[in-house]
């Protein structure tokens, strides 16, 4: 595939406009997005480790960042696309092994991983506001 | 498909390293999962914690450990991720090539600086 040009336009097969939005799909494309979410988290991740390696002002310059508005809903939508990312990986796994490909079992799958990522989620951030609002 | 006895020796798929990058994205997702929960229990245990404290735990020893070993072990996984994502939308010769070193450069500079600072909280001063 490394001679290809875009010369011609060849039509593709139609798939998003022809597909019925199923779970499964839209559980596929999240897992895509909190993914690339989560490349782009990671440099967050670099930034505060190194914050705490440079300085004590650094590193409060980065809890103030994180305390803003912005950073609440930074680390809010890091927390959930991590989970939701790191569960449906799991998902994935239990499919590799070709299991629960059937239906109904792999909507359970798909319906389970969604909704315990979303309580998780909340869990987690229960637990993480109450021990900022603590410390 | 024409495979060559070479290349059905070697594991390679179509796409060259297709099995090899498979195996690598199975073998990082596993490792990620007991790190990943520890990386949130440990984000948690910080949360509200000083420098001076956050810079105590962080070069503790087993921390340390765990946490390089999540760091490294997830920049693997997400630069495989993101070839996979480049791969897929992006055909024409030279913005692929150009994006596929970004995002090697950008995994491992990433991940060379979470590193080297978990190594200053450990080692240094």
């Amino acid at each position: 595939m490394a001679e290809t040009k875009i010369g011609r336009e060849r039509p593709l097969s139609p798939h998003l406009q022809v597909y019925r939005l199923t779970l499964t799909m839209a559980m596929s494309i999240a897992h895509r997005i909190t993914g690339v979410a989560l490349y782009f988290g990671a440099l967050l991740l670099a930034v505060w480790l190194v914050a705490a390696a440079t300085s004590a002002d650094a590193y409060d310059t980065f809890l103030w960042l994180a305390a803003s508005p912005v950073g609440w809903i930074v680390s809010f939508g890091l927390t959930f696309s991590l989970l939701h990312h790191a569960i449906g990986g799991i998902r994935h796994l239990i499919w590799d092994m070709s299991l629960g490909l059937d239906h109904p079992m792999r909507e359970w799958l798909t319906f389970g991983s969604l909704i315990s990522s979303v309580v998780l989620t909340v869990l987690i951030w229960g637990v993480g506001f109450a021990l900022f609002l603590r410390g | 498909m024409v495979r060559t006895p070479l290349g059905r020796v070697r594991g390679l798929g179509s796409a060259r390293s297709g099995t090899e990058h498979f195996w690598k994205q199975i073998i990082t997702s596993v490792a990620s999962i007991p790190l990943t929960i520890f990386f949130i229990g440990l984000v948690l245990s910080l949360v509200g914690k000083s420098w001076v404290e956050a810079t105590a735990t962080l070069g503790d020893p087993a921390v340390a450990i765990l946490l390089s070993l999540f760091v490294a072990t997830n920049i693997e996984h997400m630069r495989l991720g993101l070839q996979v994502v480049v791969e897929d939308y992006v055909h024409a010769d030279l913005p692929k090539a150009v994006l596929l070193m970004l995002n090697t450069f950008f995994s491992y500079g990433l991940g060379f600086s979470a590193l080297f600072a978990i190594a200053k909280l450990s080692f240094g001063s």
